[in-house]
């Protein structure tokens, strides 16, 4: 698997998808995740030089990503890919077991920095069952784990419309945040998409 | 970095807000409480003009505000708590990387920003520790307005 290619694809999804990550966001939040996440992708990947080790990737990026961009985003998936390349490690290659431990490590540390649980509605509620999608199906090899987890991902966000914000600026809206997809989980399934599509090219 | 030996230094407070505007104003009030005596630092905005958080604006300030008895950070709504969470980790991470060096304390303040801010700075100026100024600044959840 390559993550240079993850981190890569998953910058390009969201720069394609930032005005509806920002207009979802204007809905039950500040209006800023798209653009935010879009500037601190775009250091991240200029941050990316050559050569570097998948593990490597992941932290790189995501110290980009907490120092540039600007929003709760950053703190939150700057921390979650600089845990998942600590967890990779050194090594050159990265396996369908090496990957899951990763994406475990990367949710550890979301909910640690944020506190949300399933049911908060935040990325946690597509990121939990995704992360528990691709360890399920681990054993079946990168692609289809990855692809197992986008699907759960896709299931968790669409899950968060009919859930009430208990984390977040959503949090201050009540009962009023009812109705509305969470920003955060329908980002964290461009980072799926990104992976899936990452690991199917090999 | 550490202030002149001899010299009593007091706790140092950073304030991290979203909006660079509220983090000066809240600055500016807390300063007050503590004229001359106490360093109060804002860490606004997402250092380009625009609403957000910096994680470099925050290691600056800190920077800056640290005499020698360490700083209290106290922050406002969702990215500001988080980037000073994301900070404190990276700075454990930095000091285990060099072990015996002497390190000042850094905390958070589980506390309401202008209040916590103007509490905070008013326990600094009278020589509390790290500790009793964060507590101050948690104890202004308690102010009650009617």
């Amino acid at each position: 698997m390559d993550t240079r290619r993850w981190i890569e694809r998953f910058a390009e999804l969201v720069a394609a998808d930032a005005d509806r990550l920002t207009r979802l966001d204007a809905a039950i939040g500040d209006g800023d995740h798209g653009t935010n996440l879009n500037r601190g992708l775009k250091a991240a990947t200029e941050a990316l030089e050559p050569g570097l080790p998948p593990g490597k990737v992941l932290m790189t990026a995501g110290r980009a990503l907490v120092s540039k961009t600007g929003g709760a985003s950053g703190p939150l998936y700057g921390g979650a890919l600089r845990r998942a390349g600590k967890a990779l490690g050194d090594g050159a290659d990265v396996d369908a077991a090496a990957l899951g431990a990763a994406l475990h490590a990367a949710l550890d540390a979301v909910q640690e920095l944020g506190k949300a649980v399933e049911g908060d509605k935040t990325m946690v509620d597509a990121l939990a069952p995704a992360v528990a999608a691709y360890e399920a199906a681990a054993g079946d090899g990168v692609a289809a784990a990855a692809q197992a987890a986008l699907d759960a991902a896709e299931k968790g966000a669409e899950g968060t419309v009919p859930l009430q914000a208990r984390k977040g600026r959503a949090s201050y809206l009540g009962p009023r945040s009812v109705g509305h997809l969470d920003p955060g989980a329908a980002s964290t399934v461009l980072l799926f998409r990104a992976l899936a599509e990452a690991a199917a090219d090999g | 970095m550490c202030g002149n030996i001899g010299v009593m230094s007091t706790v140092g407070i950073v304030l991290i807000s979203h909006s660079r505007a509220l983090a000066e104003g809240a600055a500016e009030l807390a300063s007050q409480m503590g004229v001359g005596e106490v360093t109060v630092r804002p860490a606004g905005g997402d250092g380009e003009g625009g609403l957000g958080t910096s994680i470099d604006l925050v290691e600056q300030a800190v920077r800056d505000a640290d005499g020698g008895a360490g700083v209290v950070l106290i922050a406002d709504l969702g990215s500001s708590v988080l980037t000073a969470r994301t900070y404190l980790e990276e700075l454990e991470d930095a000091r285990a990387g060099r072990p015996g060096e002497p390190e000042t304390d850094i905390v958070l303040a589980d506390a309401p920003f202008v209040e916590g801010s103007v509490a905070a700075a008013s326990a600094a100026a009278g020589g509390a520790d790290v500790t009793a100024v964060a507590r101050a600044a948690h104890e202004a959840y308690a102010f009650r307005k009617t």
